[in-house]
């Protein structure tokens, strides 16, 4: 997932974007506020500061978390982003093109084709049905109410709430409503999707059914996603990448495990206190890449080679095109060559149970707890990626229940 | 040095003042005034009577532009005339004509369906009376003039409310007026609306609108301005027009407030019945105004009553159907 991001296209670059609520916000030049600290620009130019030189990128197909405490600015932020508040400063290219620059009438087609967003109390219209409702962005386009019904009802039935179309939105409940806000979103088939703290008006066993729903959805979709949180432990669980937002200014952006393990100021490892290191930290962020690697079809003669080369008492086996077979150790090599075998496969073992690459540490170390030395790390395919020692597991598990205590 | 330590100082000093009890103050402040008073009296004897007095020629100005705006603008107030007595005499007329038993009746049906079996009661007897102590017609006519007023006040009020809900401005400039409005004595502005439009029923519709519109225009402005903001934002997020955001968002959201504001206008339309027809305007008003000029507290009485009857029923069906609306938004009653 990490090489696909590094491939992906840029879908949303913001550059040096202030936005000044005050008189500020007209008389004075991008450098006249730069040198100026929050509070001077607060007391001598009596104006607020809610963004102060944003910079970040969001890449096709992820989802960025903007985070922060409230005041820190992400609401506005994401409002700025399709210009229900208009920014002070700066640029905002998506797809190439500078969103502050549109007029009126690109700014209504760019916000009914490409965007649509999700907010934190709905935002439902309250005398239209949840079938109106989930079909107002088609409306909003002109299409013909035959075809935008159909497809309101397709993307309420994603969501799981077929039944419920003639419904107004005050008889549902507030995991159904946001339901419904998710379904209108999506009704509009947007390339990205904007969401505003989305679950945290809701009762926290809804509000994971949900985080649950959109990585699901997400899964089938592929959106590129914004989203806005205060929470850490949500924006870890649905985040690609992090963005820690105070006072208006980002402070931080990397992802889950680089905010988790190299946090970089007391502001944001305050937030990482209160979740579980080891449950975020994958082993692919913690494992060596390197590994003494064999092939099945090898000969004994040459895996004992290749073990002597990496001065190892053992290596991995995997078959040609990389999937993980099971370990070898010199003296099994040694034996097969004794017994003339034509290739390793016979005398591989399958002491070593592989833990997989995305795997958070803890969960790898509750099935490598047995296992001593070197594990085996493989991707989702089974290929092996690398290996890890059983107790860099242990190490990174005990280091982040004492950051705890 | 006496100054420096203020228990024991003898010099008098700002900050001894400070410290004297609260009435103390007062009562050096009082006297400071008497004797400044006191002092101009002496020096200038200003006298009973102002100065200057400006008054008669400014309204003197007021009555040539009157006068020329009666005289310029005659052909749009006669065309406005024409329409207004044009619409009001065909519903006075329908009025008339329809049998009153079929009235009572669709009364009677529109109360107990959307407010209930005792309203209904009440309605049917206080028409039944109404009728019986030969005011029937003149209740149709009243009610025609007021039907006629508060469409007319309607068509004012939703648009100049939404003008003011988008601008602070317009709201900030229309807030006094709109007082002005409900606060000016009505005979006042009877003058000019004799002089634009004649004596009869389109002066009286033209004072009562006047005096009705401001609640359907506060209450409408209200209505737009408390749709929450995340739900505006939500509907803008999708691409709206502002077009499609007044008319399929703010509007509907609105009505319950926006027939608040009917309630409040209708109200005060049947408020002025009577002055109404001080220019000429017929119905209950007149009965009433007649019995004044002649001493007939009975039929005073009996008229003043039957416009009591017409306004209750009205209130309570314009009020319920504003709660309807309400309840739909609300999401207690399905589709």
């Amino acid at each position: 997932m990490v090489i696909q991001q590094a491939d992906a296209v840029t879908r949303v670059t913001a550059k040096n974007l202030w936005k000044v609520f005050g008189p500020a916000a007209k008389e004075n030049a991008p450098e006249q506020l730069a040198g100026l600290s929050k509070l001077e620009i607060q007391e001598e130019l009596k104006s607020v500061v809610a963004l102060r030189d944003v910079n970040f990128e969001v890449k096709e197909g992820e989802t960025f978390v903007v985070m922060g405490l409230s005041g820190s600015g992400k609401s506005t932020l994401i409002r700025c982003l399709i210009r229900l508040i208009e920014p002070t400063l700066g640029e905002l290219m998506i797809d190439d093109e500078d969103v502050l620059d549109y007029d009126e009438a690109q700014l209504i087609e760019f916000r009914r084709k490409k965007t649509a967003m999700v907010f934190q109390h709905f935002g439902l219209l309250p005398h239209r049905t949840v079938l109106d409702n989930a079909a107002w962005g088609l409306e909003v386009q002109g299409v013909p109410e035959e075809e935008r019904h159909a497809r309101a009802l397709q993307v309420l039935e994603m969501v799981g709430l077929n039944g419920w179309e003639h419904y107004r939105p005050s008889a549902l409940s507030g995991g159904m409503q946001q339901r419904v806000g998710l379904a209108r979103a999506m009704a509009s088939d947007p390339e990205i999707l904007l969401m505003d703290e989305p679950f945290s008006a809701l009762d926290p066993l809804i509000r994971r059914d949900m985080q649950n729903e959109l990585l699901r959805l997400q899964e089938q979709m592929r959106k590129t996603i914004i989203f806005i949180t205060h929470d850490l432990q949500e924006a870890i669980k649905v985040g690609t990448r992090i963005a820690i937002m105070r006072d208006g200014e980002i402070v931080q952006i990397g992802t889950p495990e680089e905010i988790m393990s190299q946090p970089v100021d007391d502001y944001v490892a305050e937030f990482t206190r209160d979740v579980r290191r080891s449950t975020v930290i994958t082993v692919g962020y913690l494992m060596q890449n390197s590994t003494t690697q064999v092939n099945a079809e090898d000969s004994p003669s040459h895996a004992i080679q290749t073990m002597k080369t990496a001065n190892s008492e053992a290596a991995f086996v995997a078959t040609e095109n990389g999937r993980y077979l099971g370990e070898l150790t010199l003296a099994e090599a040694q034996a097969a060559e004794s017994r003339n075998d034509t290739s390793v496969s016979a005398a591989v073992n399958r002491r070593y149970l592989p833990v997989f690459a995305k795997e958070c540490v803890e969960d790898a170390l509750s099935k490598a707890w047995s296992q001593d030395g070197n594990l085996p790390v493989i991707d989702d395919t089974g290929v092996l990626v690398g290996q890890i020692e059983r107790d860099a597991l242990i190490q990174a598990t005990f280091d982040s229940e004492e950051a705890l205590a | 040095m006496a100054s420096n330590s203020p228990q024991n100082g003898h010099r008098f000093s700002i900050s001894k003042f400070n410290n004297l009890p609260g009435i103390q103050r007062f009562a050096i402040w009082l006297a400071l005034f008497a004797c400044l008073s006191l002092l101009l009296v002496v020096i200038w004897e200003p006298g009973v009577e102002f100065p200057v007095n400006w008054g008669a020629g400014l309204a003197a100005w007021i009555n040539d532009r009157i006068k020329d705006i009666t005289r310029e603008g005659a052909f749009i107030f006669d065309a406005i005339s024409n329409v207004v007595l044009y619409f009001l005499l065909f519903l006075e007329d329908v009025f008339i004509w329809i049998p009153w038993p079929a009235i009572i009746i669709a009364i009677a049906l529109v109360t107990w369906r959307m407010v209930g079996w005792k309203v209904a009661l009440f309605a049917v007897g206080s028409l039944l009376t109404t009728g019986a102590l030969g005011m029937w017609t003149s209740a149709m006519e009243t009610t025609a003039l007021i039907v006629v007023a508060v469409v007319i006040s309607i068509a004012i009020a939703i648009p100049v409310g939404v003008i003011a809900a988008r601008s602070n401005l317009i709201d900030a400039i229309l807030r006094p007026v709109l007082d002005g409005m409900q606060t000016m004595p009505a005979f006042v502005y009877l003058v000019p609306a004799i002089m634009f439009f004649g004596i009869g029923n389109v002066p009286a519709i033209f004072a009562t609108v006047i005096y009705a519109v401001p609640p359907a225009i506060r209450l409408t402005n209200l209505g737009i301005r408390q749709v929450s903001s995340e739900t505006v934002e939500a509907a803008e997020s999708f691409g709206t027009t502002p077009r499609q955001l007044l008319l399929k968002v703010q509007i509907p959201m609105a009505v319950p407030t926006i027939m608040a504001g009917i309630n409040q206008t209708t109200m005060m339309a049947l408020g002025m019945v009577v002055i109404a027809s001080l220019v000429g305007a017929g119905g209950l008003g007149e009965d009433v105004l007649r019995a004044l000029s002649r001493f007939q507290p009975g039929e005073a009485l009996l008229g003043g009553l039957a416009i009591v009857a017409l306004a209750i029923i009205t209130d309570r069906v314009t009020q319920a159907a504003a709660k309807g609306r309400q309840d739909a938004l609300s999401g207690e009653r399905q589709l």
